[in-house]
């Protein structure tokens, strides 16, 4: 073992109350931050997974100005051979054409404006959650019936189950005056209040024939393999589109939803950068007092030849190693606390309430990974280091004769 | 007790004796006492706007309904007292403010597109002082009197209908009986909300004007009330539900609206929870430093027992070491989160993440409120906690045998 290493570990040692006092900061911080960041990502991930999930997908081919205003004609012309070629260029089954209208949907006791849209029932379910969460009859089946399935809170206001007829009002394509009447062929429950009170679908010819869309819709959506290859998949589907089209990913379809994230993100790391920074003091006062009680010391031994720098290298050393042990330590707690609640789900009272605005569920499954186990304690080590560099360099100033006068 | 300015003074001069250390440690507490303060000054401009806002759309602090209505909103479920029996209940009762007003789901349609709404029919005078929409700063006006003919809708939801300020626009609805009711109406004005989907969502006409259009007579479907404090409601829901029986529902706002009400209890949750975190992480230099101080003094030590000074005084002289550090620090701490807080109380401009806040429900501008309670509540925790962490180094400084502590090197 080197010299200078023995050195450092055993001057660690001569105040084991103080060093483990000093790790035990290290250690604290380290498993908040590693369990901390550990459970705010799994939820980022399940916020964007469980948002992009009921209809945005991770990207839709639209007519440019539809995403903000929404309206009727503003539209994809012939959608579905649009998305046909789509899913053929892209060996992908993963998209799918919609249509959207706004309209009044009434019961024999009671009428409510929804928003209804034209799907393609053999590829929706590939692109939204919807068709997965039919809680009473089916969903919509290949042909184009005039069948529709709607929200749960929907059907209760108005007074209606699987079977029963609605019937739909609103304005067409040319504006002129549509209606039509439908069955209800399936009831779905998403869990979020807008969708099942404001939602219906019905197959996309349907939709056509009674909105005289004439083979248009309004989007395509479409789901990449991962968030990650969306880019990818973004622009090989914008070089192939005409003029008239625009592609937008899920950050310009859901602007909200990227935002929440960085607003909760600064203020999740100004917190975790005050942690960091106390701990950094506690590193200072530690290793300033390890130096200023060892001037005395350190005076016999500059004046038998030794250089400042290594001695200022022997504290940065001690720091180094005291550093280490913390980031071990803390990264083992906090992977382990972290596992815990990987197994076991975490919640907290009033969670449920909160998380449903955001699409979470009432429990979270935090994951752990390398890498958001890393990030914390190595960012705490640095500043330990950092941390050290004042007292070590107060070193560089020590005249030895004076230094040994010192009690 | 005769002891005690004398033990202040020496901890005081103890405190001072190494001024590198008690430093660096005050630096500490200072920064952590003005991040606890400076946070909880943030989060509690934001939940008190977000609240403020939500019980404003609501609106009201307690509301009354018929018991169906919350779950289904329709034209059926009304309050089953005319304006008069309200007026004679609760005219006199002492609220900050209440109103009667009609609220159904309506299509409302322009030339070009149609939408879904939330369509109010108030008494304009009545609200005005609790409505979230500022009525000076509406384009063109807003409603007048409970007889306007006109229809006054949000910014964002115009550009949608691509209709404007003198333009006529279809408010389609149901009646009682289920039969249409709509009725043709002129945008007299466009208000302006803190919140895109506020501008989105309703649709304000007078109240009688749409007790016509109903057709539902003098009858309402839904009473809200003001009292003076969100955080006390009780003596208004008392009041509200004492002139009512059980054929009404009163609800307070933490019950209409669940997220809301459960933010409050969260978030003060949480600034406790970073209290105590924050003080976790100090504790740990806190102790270390005493355990040096008391260390380096060993000698002293035993030779303040050996003549005489009771071992209970020691344990106080260290222990009021750590309360002043903790209170200088405090002091510091508090004095920066004032310094710092107080510049950005006229508002902070977020609106780069305003689509996000509206997620969290918040507004794009925040507004941080120092609470003398919040910052009583966290300077209260530091002390309380930092006397609990500093009894053990204090107990073992006086526990010293005197001849082993003066011959100690």
């Amino acid at each position: 073992m080197n010299i200078v290493l023995r050195l450092a570990w055993r001057n660690l040692w001569r105040h084991a109350r103080r060093t483990w006092l000093t790790i035990g900061a290290m250690v604290f911080s380290n498993t908040l931050l590693v369990f901390m960041i550990s459970f705010q990502f799994s939820m980022y991930g399940l916020m964007i997974d469980n948002t992009l999930q009921v209809f945005s997908g991770h990207m839709q081919v639209q007519a440019p100005g539809y995403k903000d205003d929404q309206k009727m004609r503003q539209v994809v012309l012939d959608v579905q051979p649009l998305a046909e070629r789509l899913r053929g260029e892209l060996d992908s089954e993963t998209i799918a054409a919609r249509g959207w209208a706004f309209g009044l949907a009434s019961s024999e006791e009671r009428s409510y404006g929804i928003g209804i849209y034209g799907v393609e029932p053999e590829f929706e379910g590939n692109v939204s959650n919807i068709p997965g969460l039919i809680k009473d009859g089916q969903y919509l089946g290949k042909s184009d019936a005039m069948d529709i399935v709607i929200g749960g809170m929907l059907a209760r206001n108005l007074r209606v189950g699987v079977g029963d007829e609605l019937t739909l009002l609103g304005s067409g394509l040319d504006g002129s005056f549509a209606a039509a009447v439908v069955t209800i062929v399936g009831v779905f429950e998403s869990g979020v209040k807008e969708i099942d009170r404001n939602i219906a679908e019905m197959p996309l010819g349907a939709f056509q024939e009674v909105f005289y869309m004439e083979g248009a819709g309004h989007q395509v959506v479409v789901l990449a393999p991962t968030l990650n290859d969306a880019p990818l998949v973004e622009r090989r589907i914008a070089a192939t589109l005409p003029d008239n089209l625009v592609v937008h990913d899920w950050v310009a379809l859901q602007p909200g939803l990227k935002q929440a994230i960085q607003a909760d993100m600064s203020s999740a790391f100004f917190m975790y950068g005050i942690l960091v920074i106390l701990v950094a003091f506690s590193v200072l006062n530690t290793q300033l007092m390890s130096v200023l009680e060892r001037t005395h010391e350190f005076g016999v031994v500059m004046a038998l030849g030794m250089r400042p720098g290594r001695l200022g290298r022997l504290v940065m050393l001690e720091t180094t190693l005291m550093g280490l042990i913390g980031f071990l330590l803390g990264a083992a707690v906090g992977a382990l606390l972290t596992y815990w609640f990987s197994v076991n789900g975490l919640s907290y009272p009033g969670m449920e309430e909160m998380a449903a605005n955001f699409n979470l569920p009432g429990r979270v499954y935090p994951q752990v990974s390398l890498l958001k186990t890393l990030f914390g304690p190595a960012v705490v080590f640095l500043f330990t280091l950092l941390a050290a560099v004042y007292p070590a360099l107060r070193l560089r100033r020590l005249h030895p004769v004076e230094a040994m006068r010192t009690i | 007790m005769r002891m005690l300015p004398v033990l202040i003074r020496l901890a005081w001069r103890y405190l001072w004796r190494n001024h590198r250390r008690t430093i660096v440690m005050l630096s500490a507490i200072s920064i952590g006492a003005w991040a606890m303060i400076f946070m909880t000054a943030l989060t509690r401009g934001m939940v008190d706007q977000m609240i403020t806002d939500g019980i404003s759309v609501l609106p009201g602090h307690v509301q009354l309904h018929n018991p169906e209505y919350l779950d289904d909103p329709s034209i059926t479920n009304r309050v089953s007292l005319t304006e008069a029996e309200l007026e004679t209940r609760y005219a006199d009762a002492g609220f900050e403010a209440w109103a009667s007003r009609v609220r159904v789901p309506a299509v409302i349609t322009s030339e070009r597109e149609s939408r879904g709404v939330t369509l109010l029919g108030i008494d304009p005078i009545a609200e005005r002082d609790f409505s979230f929409v500022d009525y000076d700063k509406v384009d063109g006006r807003f409603l007048e009197s409970p007889d306007d003919s006109g229809v006054v809708i949000g910014a964002k939801l115009a550009d949608t209908l691509d209709t404007e300020v003198g333009k006529r626009i279809v408010l389609m609805s149901q009646d009682p009986d289920n039969e249409i009711a709509d009725r043709g109406f002129r945008v007299v004005g466009l208000f302006h909300a803190n919140m895109e989907t506020y501008e989105d969502t309703y649709a304000f006409i007078g109240k009688k004007t749409a007790q016509k259009m109903l057709r539902i007579g003098d009858t309402t479907t839904e009473v809200v009330f003001f009292g003076n404090d969100y955080r006390n409601v009780e003596p208004t829901y008392e009041k509200v539900a004492a002139a009512v029986d059980d054929s009404m529902r009163v609800s307070r706002w933490t019950e209409v609206d669940t997220y809301l009400g459960t933010m409050l209890s969260v978030m003060d949750g949480f600034m406790l929870i970073w209290v105590v975190v924050i003080f976790l992480a100090l504790s740990f230099g806190l102790v270390n430093t005493l355990v040096m101080a008391v260390f380096e003094r060993v000698r002293e030590i035993g030779l303040m027992l050996a003549l005489g000074m009771k071992p209970a005084s020691i344990l106080g002289q260290i222990i009021i070491e750590s309360m002043m550090l903790l209170a200088v620090g405090l002091l510091i701490g508090d004095a920066l989160a004032w310094l710092t807080v107080k510049p950005l109380e006229s508002g902070i401009d977020i609106s780069v993440v305003a689509k996000g806040m509206e997620m969290f429900g918040a507004s794009s501008v925040l507004y941080p409120k120092l609470h003398m309670d919040d910052v009583i509540l966290s300077n209260v925790v530091v002390l309380i906690l930092g006397f609990l962490a500093s009894l053990s180094p204090a107990w073992r400084a006086s526990r010293y045998e005197p001849v082993e502590a003066i011959t100690k090197v």
